[in-house]
């Protein structure tokens, strides 16, 4: 079966700074694909590497992108339009960037729909009303009618999940989706997805910082760290036997509620990530590493402790 | 000494109808009375829309309380002029992209509130900012980038390094660490604590992670469609939660387990409106535990050891 979303070496650049360096990560259908981080690491900017919607000043390549099959690095714009917010659809990090302050709730919901799908007003309002319920949204038509600066932060995350799931999308790429939300919403949200997973067999490529969320929905995990994917397994695998050393310290890191030590620091990862110039070379962990060694500043080979397991370390596999 | 003290505050916002309903009111903030004491670190967590940002923007004189009164360090916010507001209590809001002027370089960013009190010299303005970047982990070249060249990690920083260039007396924090990873999270609220002690700093804390309050609060109080249902001491409310809103929130917390799956903890799916709060308990629709009382009398507050709880059945 091909994948939903096959992304081969991307590298997506800012003037000399590299955010993303080589990443490859795939989603299938009705698959969860959870790719965590640390703050900077290129998480975002490979979402939107594949919305096409990276700044102007980026620049993008890759080995391959495509959804479906079909190559996203050679269509045109209104190809890209096409599909974006239809059968591939973004909930972005900062729901204030995405929604117009301009213009209301409904509108913004209804024009994606009457866009893509050629419905009528009324047809697209009960869609969006009906959604908007979904998420755990009540009286909807009163927020059908507000603008975005009235809302709750929570309740402005929760009309860009509706929002993203107005066309009915089989690809959705979720950042940060549910980190503005009480955890109680929070769950009722995560089960809404995985609802729509089975039935729709939607495939979702979800950012977060949550390791809880990673562990109860996803199925494979991707760690990012400063542009590279660092480690990839299925979700148990990962959470067992991590073998990066980064996403050995990320775990680490994990404050668990009832586990918390009031009076002690918490514990973090020593150090910031380094600069990567251009021509950097081998490790960039491996200024806080605790095993690094010489060999970690020239290239670095990719492991597999098994099939489904790979990670980037000069540490044996 | 009370750094924060609030009395009966209650604000409503007014939504317009649309076309053919009438308008109605939104009740945000409901009767909320509280203090917190010079030092002290007071937690707030709650549904999503329950009246936390508005709390905290009441306190910060940001909004004017419909009735009630709200005094900062013994003086009445209403009454407090601008600048003097600003050295003493400064927020750290949860959207950095939104709270941070998109066309204004990082430094600058930092730079604005000690520019705004108009007594600092060029000098000391740089060595303070550069001071505050080095401390909230930012190099001085991402000082030159503008917002939109940083990630939300990174601008959450931002947001904290100009609220405490200052040195206010009091942060209210509203979910500061939400975008960050949990090792950059726990540099900041690592840094947070240590300013804390060494400043004496009183913070109001508001966050949706629990094992963050857990952490940060010397006391919690839990918020539910505009009033505060239970408020305990940290280890008390972790250990013996008795509000059925406060267990349901705990029990949806997701530790990192594989395998167990996303909890249902028999809220239902529908959330309350907050332009029509429900008579008697104003939780009883979503109560795993109501009975019939619980839709006619309203809870009254029952104290508990440094706090208190409004259920009829607990
Ligand atoms: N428009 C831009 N111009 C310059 N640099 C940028 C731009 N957008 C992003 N970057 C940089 O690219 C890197 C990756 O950013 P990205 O937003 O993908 O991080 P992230 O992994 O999503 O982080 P977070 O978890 O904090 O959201 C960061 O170092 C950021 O500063
Ligand atoms: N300017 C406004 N106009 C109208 N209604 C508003 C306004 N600001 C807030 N509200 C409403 O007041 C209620 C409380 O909002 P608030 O932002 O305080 O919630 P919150 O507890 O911070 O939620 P979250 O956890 O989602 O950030 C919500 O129903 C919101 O829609
Ligand atoms: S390659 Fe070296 S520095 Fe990098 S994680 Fe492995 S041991 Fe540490
Ligand atoms: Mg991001
Ligand atoms: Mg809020």
């Amino acid at each position: 079966m091909t994948a939903l979303l096959e992304i081969e070496q991307l590298q997506v650049s800012f003037g000399s700074t590299a955010a993303v360096r080589g990443a490859s990560l795939s989603v299938a259908r009705g698959e969860t694909h959870c790719l965590v981080g640390e703050s900077g690491c290129g998480k975002s900017v490979t979402a939107l590497s594949v919305m096409n919607l990276l700044a102007p000043n980026a620049r993008r390549s890759a080995k391959r992108l495509a959804f479906e099959g079909q190559d996203l690095l050679g269509l045109s714009d209104s190809g890209m339009a096409n599909l974006r917010g239809n059968a591939m659809a973004m909930i972005f990090q900062e729901p204030m960037t995405s929604l117009n302050p301009a213009y209301t709730v409904g509108s913004q919901m209804t024009e994606v729909l009457r866009r893509h799908k050629r419905a009528s007003q009324r047809a697209a309002t009960d869609r969006a009303a009906d959604l908007l319920a979904r998420v755990g949204i009540t009286a909807p038509g009163l927020r059908l009618g507000q603008f975005p600066h009235q809302l709750s932060g929570g309740l402005r995350q929760r009309v860009m999940i509706a929002m993203a799931l107005m066309c009915e999308p089989r690809l959705l790429i979720a950042d940060e989706p549910t980190t503005a939300l009480d955890v109680t919403v929070q769950a009722q949200i995560l089960r809404l997805l995985s609802r729509l997973q089975r039935d729709l067999g939607l495939g979702m490529l979800l950012i977060t910082h949550d390791l809880g969320i990673v562990a109860r929905v996803a199925h494979r995990v991707s760690v990012m760290y400063a542009g590279e994917v660092v480690e990839s397994a299925p979700t148990a695998e990962l959470f067992a036997n991590p073998r990066h050393p980064y996403t050995q310290g990320l775990l680490r890191c994990v404050p668990v509620p009832g586990r918390i030590k009031r009076d002690e620091p918490l514990g973090s990862i020593p150090g910031t990530v380094p600069r990567i110039a251009p021509g950097f070379a081998g490790c960039a962990f491996r200024e806080r590493c605790a095993f690094a060694d010489e060999s970690c500043s020239s290239a670095i080979p990719r492991h597999r402790p098994s099939a489904a397991h790979d990670f980037l370390c000069r540490l044996p596999a | 000494m009370t750094a924060i003290e609030l009395g009966n505050v209650r604000k409503t916002f007014r939504v317009k109808g649309g076309l053919l309903g009438a308008d109605r009111h939104v009740v945000a903030v409901d009767d909320v009375s509280f203090a917190v004491p010079t030092g002290g670190v007071l937690g707030i967590v709650g549904e999503s829309g329950c009246g936390k940002s508005t709390l905290a923007r009441l306190i910060l004189g940001l909004l004017q309380p419909d009735r009630g009164s709200i005094a900062v360090e013994g003086q009445r916010v209403a009454a407090m002029d601008r600048r003097a507001r600003a050295r003493l209590i400064q927020p750290v809001f949860q959207d950095p992209f939104a709270s941070l002027n998109p066309m204004t370089r990082v430094r600058d960013i930092v730079a604005m509130p000690l520019k705004a009190q108009g007594n600092f010299g060029a000098a000391d303005v740089r060595r303070r900012v550069d001071e505050m970047l080095a401390r909230v982990g930012l190099s001085a070249e991402m000082g030159r980038r503008l917002p939109a060249e940083l990630s939300g990690g990174q601008r959450q920083r931002v947001a904290i390094a100009r609220a405490l260039v200052l040195r206010p007396r009091i942060v209210v924090c509203d979910e500061p660490t939400s975008a960050l990873d949990v090792s950059v999270q726990a540099q900041i609220l690592n840094l947070l604590a240590e300013l804390r002690r060494e400043l004496g700093l009183t913070y109001l804390f508001i966050s949706h992670n629990l094992a963050v309050v857990e952490h940060v609060a010397s006391e919690v109080a839990v918020m539910y469609l505009g009033r505060f249902v239970e408020r305990a001491p940290t280890e008390r409310l972790f250990g013996e939660p008795e509000h059925p809103y406060t267990r349901a929130l705990l029990a949806s917390v997701l530790t990192p387990e594989p395998g167990l799956g996303v909890p249902d903890v028999g809220l239902g799916d529908t959330l309350p409106d907050p332009a029509n709060i429900p008579a008697g308990c104003r939780f009883h629709p979503r109560c795993p535990i109501a009975e019939p009382r619980c839709a006619v009398e309203s809870p009254p507050l029952k104290a508990r050891p440094g706090g208190g709880v409004e259920c009829l059945l607990v």
